[in-house]
């Protein structure tokens, strides 16, 4: 009785499904997908090699020296930081008076608001102040990029290669899709989602950035160093939590084999 | 519960003994995980599974407790207060990656438990009560999961929230009045957040509850073994301690070891992208996605592309997606082969490998873009699936030729080591060793 | 004879047989002894994270700008989430605080003892020392009491121009924080 029932149940799911199937079969032949432009044209993101990569990973504090130092020339007119404090800055290697400095020196001041009139009023930062929100009230919507390198796939990598792929709209792209011109204030970058991104080249030429350590500045070194200073702001515990990691598997395997040791132990004399 | 040869608790000092007389846990605790607890001798690692997901609801309480601490749940501090217990809170990056990367453990240990009981008949009588609490355990982890994953509130919390809840509309009349009845509102927001916290804290000790009802019904008949026949003697069996609790230490090493792998090495591998961004009512993600362990079910909901005698596909789509975790219900019932083990079922054992193979894709095709390729794949994988369980099972049960069984579990265990001669070996029922 | 595969399961509780079971005990004493080092190890991160965090850490100094609190007047500005009560002593509050007999006082402490450094300025925290209340005085119109402190509504604990409990229920004298003088006009406090 339960299997008269329950054949019949399953015969319903798969006549279900049958005709589903079917369907799509159908819309396969007579309407088959057609290739988009991003399809043929978005890339994946190229391979650069930062000091954060792999299972030692860890940070250099030069490059995150540099790298803050691009996000303050360039991005920080347009993107916000919000999740980082200027007393995170430390981790950078600089010393507590000249995070103090740097943030009392920051431009976009913290806002305060006094209950008692209603009135917002702006003040200087201090290091326990978060990078104060920045709004943007052109075309696009910049993104945060406190945790950019870990809201992309392949974060790091991405960030590099957008910042450096801008390129011209491939002749064969137009060709092949005729409909997919670059709207008017977007720019073409293979790096980005949908192929037409609102942020115009910020790095668009060599030595826009001066460094202060003397490395020669040019756009693949700016773009490098801003991306390993966004993967540190996005995961500023990662040389920690690998240090960690590398003990805890070490011990853990230590324990393993004694565990094991043990067991057979246990288990020598039982035929099992 | 006993084997007639379980040894009895004997309190082995003054003060448990002053405890044992007064509260019964130092010998519910001997009879249960004790020496006073028999257990079939030739278990392999596949019985490990089930003090594995104990272990993982523990890890996953003791960390969600602890986040708890730290964790606001109101939609204009959510996203903030996690990246504060990443950035700010003493050891918040590891208490966070440990509960989200415990969650991934916790199934994938789960879901070769429930393999092992598919595969080694465990859900048989007289084991049908333990196999009905483990699929409710299976769905009060699935919503726990689910709802805990809302509570970041990054845009796949957001988006996975609006899609779950948008299956209840699919039933008709009542649908959107349950759906805004769940949420509390139109979309998820602030009084579906709340109301996710607060359960998500809650489910974990009700499963909890029904895991101490599951072992309770497992303690009745004791465990399975690899041949599935019944234990019939004291030869067959050891003491749970030390034995098991020996193996299960190691078995707990290797899980932790992985588990560390994943959680200092590789933490956000499991997760999506997407969720890194604060949620946006107003922007859909790209590809919406749950995390991997639903993907197979996620497969199964979106097969169903079209409407079906004037039944509309979303809501077919929604039945066959419940319908495929309730079917399991019915299993014990569904497959009446008088054998348990599929060591033993030469015709189940090809198809069970095959519904391995069925589920693997199905989530292969629930993590991918809905495109043509794959949603035929899902509508041919789920068949199968349902075809499985509901046609296959109660055919090949009934008409199936098994292999021989052993006659024991000692003689098969003998016969493994193809050593010692029958002789040696207490069939005749004595205790006591031949020498 | 228990040795090499049998079916009988030994007596566990039995560690001792021959000479050799002595490294056996050895290595499962080891593996608990392991297992009881990583659960320990576990418990310090879940302890340690009810500590402050370090948003809270950063919190924990405030800075002072004196320059303009007059002599006799106060502010009142806040100090780990608490009433700081910073105070111009007079000339005339000084010589009365230095009056005072201290063996008389429930808590003796001299002013000298109570400012760092510069005798004038006097920086504690604005909670009695009752149970908790916000004691009045630090602002100008308030009532400072009979000694010329500070004066507590609650419970009626006075203080005098030291912050030093002279009548009324109150143990202890106004905590006097750790702070030290980054410049004359600027004081820095926890």
């Amino acid at each position: 009785m339960v299997r008269a029932i329950a054949i019949l149940i399953g015969a319903g799911f798969v006549a279900v499904l049958s005709w589903a199937l079917f369907w799509s079969i159908q819309g396969v032949i007579t309407d088959p997908p057609a290739p988009t432009a991003v399809d043929e044209f978005h890339l994946h993101p190229k391979e650069v090699e930062l000091a954060s990569n792999g299972f030692f990973g860890t940070y250099d504090q030069r490059q995150l020296q540099r790298g803050l130092q691009v996000y303050k020339e360039v991005c920080a007119n347009c993107h916000s930081l919000k999740h980082v404090a200027f007393r995170d800055l430390t981790q950078l290697g600089y010393t507590p008076a000249q995070v103090k400095k740097f943030a009392a020196d920051w431009s976009v001041k913290a806002k305060q608001f006094d209950p008692k009139s209603g009135d917002t009023t702006e003040r200087p930062n201090t290091p326990s102040d978060y990078f104060p929100t920045v709004y943007y009230p052109g075309t696009g919507n910049p993104p945060d990029l406190s945790l950019i390198t870990k809201a992309r796939h392949e974060g790091p990598a991405y960030v590099y290669s957008l910042l450096t792929g801008y390129t011209d709209q491939p002749a064969a792209l137009l060709k092949k899709f005729p409909d997919a011109k670059v709207p008017d204030g977007l720019y073409y970058n293979p790096y980005f989602a949908n192929l037409n991104i609102a942020m115009p080249p910020p790095l668009s030429q060599d030595g826009q950035v001066t460094y202060l350590d003397g490395t020669k500045s040019t756009v693949q070194q700016n773009a490098k160093d801003v991306a390993a200073f966004l993967t540190w702001a996005a995961e500023p515990n990662l040389p920690t939590r690998h240090a960690y990691g590398l003990a805890v598997l070490g011990f853990l395997l230590f324990f393993c084999i004694l565990a094991y040791g043990a067991y057979q132990n246990i288990w020598r004399d039982i035929k099992h | 519960m006993s084997f007639p040869w379980a040894k009895h608790y004997e309190p082995k000092s003054g003060f448990t003994k002053w405890i044992d007389e007064r509260l019964p846990l130092p010998r519910l605790v001997y009879g249960a995980v004790g020496a006073g607890y028999p257990v079939p001798r030739n278990l392999n690692y596949f019985w490990n599974f089930g003090v594995l997901a104990g272990a993982a609801l523990a890890i996953q309480i003791v960390t969600g407790i602890v986040l708890a601490m730290h964790y606001a749940a109101n939609g204009g501090v959510a996203f903030d207060s996690v990246e504060h217990i990443m950035r700010d809170v003493n050891g918040g990056w590891f208490l966070r990656y440990a509960h989200a990367n415990g969650a991934s453990m916790f199934f994938v240990v789960v879901y070769i438990h429930i393999f092992r009981g598919l595969f080694y008949g465990s859900y048989k009588a007289p084991r049908e009560m333990i196999w009905l609490l483990g699929v409710t355990i299976f769905l009060l982890m699935m919503a726990t999961a689910f709802m805990g994953y809302v509570l970041p509130w990054g845009q796949m919390s957001f988006w996975g929230a609006q899609v779950i809840t948008g299956f209840f509309s699919a039933i008709p009349v009542v649908g959107d009045t349950i759906r805004i009845w769940l949420l509390g509102g139109y979309a998820p927001d602030d009084a579906a957040l709340n109301r996710f916290f607060s359960l998500h804290y809650l489910l974990p000790f009700v499963i909890a509850g029904v895991i101490i009802l599951h072992i309770w019904a497992l303690h009745i008949p004791g465990s399975n073994n690899p041949t599935g026949v019944d234990v019939k003697g004291e030869q067959d069996t050891v003491p749970f301690h030390p034995y098991y609790t020996a193996k299960d230490g190691f078995g707990l090493g290797v899980f932790l070891f992985i588990f560390a792998a994943l959680l200092f090495f590789a933490p956000n591998s499991l997760g999506h992208p997407d969720n890194y961004i604060p949620a946006n009512a107003l922007q859909t993600p790209a590809h919406i996605v749950p995390e991997w362990y639903f993907w197979p079910f996620y497969a199964i909901l979106r097969a169903f592309t079209v409407d079906f005698i004037g039944i509309p596909a979303k809501l077919l789509g929604v039945l066959a997606m419940f319908g495929s975790i309730l079917l399991l219900f019915f299993l014990p019932w569904l497959d009446s082969s008088p054998v348990r083990s599929a060591n033993y079922r030469p015709l189940y054992r090809i198809f069970f490998w095959v519904l391995v193979a069925d589920v693997l894709v199905l989530g292969w095709c629930g993590g991918s873009p809905a495109t043509p390729l794959y949603v035929i794949i899902s509508q041919i994988s789920a068949a199968y699936y349902f075809a499985h369980f509901l046609i296959i099972i109660p055919i090949i049960s009934r008409a199936e030729r098994p292999t021989p069984l052993p006659n024991s579990i000692t003689e098969a265990v003998l016969a493994k080591k193809g050593g010692t001669s029958p002789a040696h070996t207490a069939l005749s029922g004595s205790a006591v060793p031949a020498e | 004879m228990a040795s090499g595969n049998t079916l009988e399961v030994p007596r566990q509780d039995e560690p001792h047989h021959d000479g050799e079971p002595r490294r056996r005990d050895f290595l499962n004493i080891a593996a608990v002894a392991a297992a009881g080092v990583g659960g320990i190890a576990i418990v310090v991160p879940l302890i340690n994270q009810m500590n402050p965090s370090a948003d809270v850490l950063a919190q924990s100094t405030t800075d002072v700008d004196l320059s303009k609190i007059e002599a006799g007047q106060g502010i009142v500005t806040s100090f780990r989430k608490q009433p700081l009560f910073v105070r111009n002593l007079t000339p005339a509050e000084i010589a009365a605080a230095d009056k005072v007999d201290v063996k008389t006082l429930r808590d003796p402490e001299t002013l000298a003892q109570r400012t760092r450094g510069q005798k004038n300025w006097l920086i504690t925290l604005g909670v009695c020392t009752h149970l908790g209340c916000i004691p009045q005085g630090i602002t100008s119109g308030e009532d400072r009491g009979q000694f010329g402190g500070y004066f507590c509504p609650c419970h009626g604990s006075q203080y005098d121009t030291a912050a030093r409990i002279r009548k009324g229920p109150a143990p202890k004298n106004l905590f006097v924080p750790e702070y030290k003088f980054t410049s004359p006009t600027t004081v820095t406090v926890g």
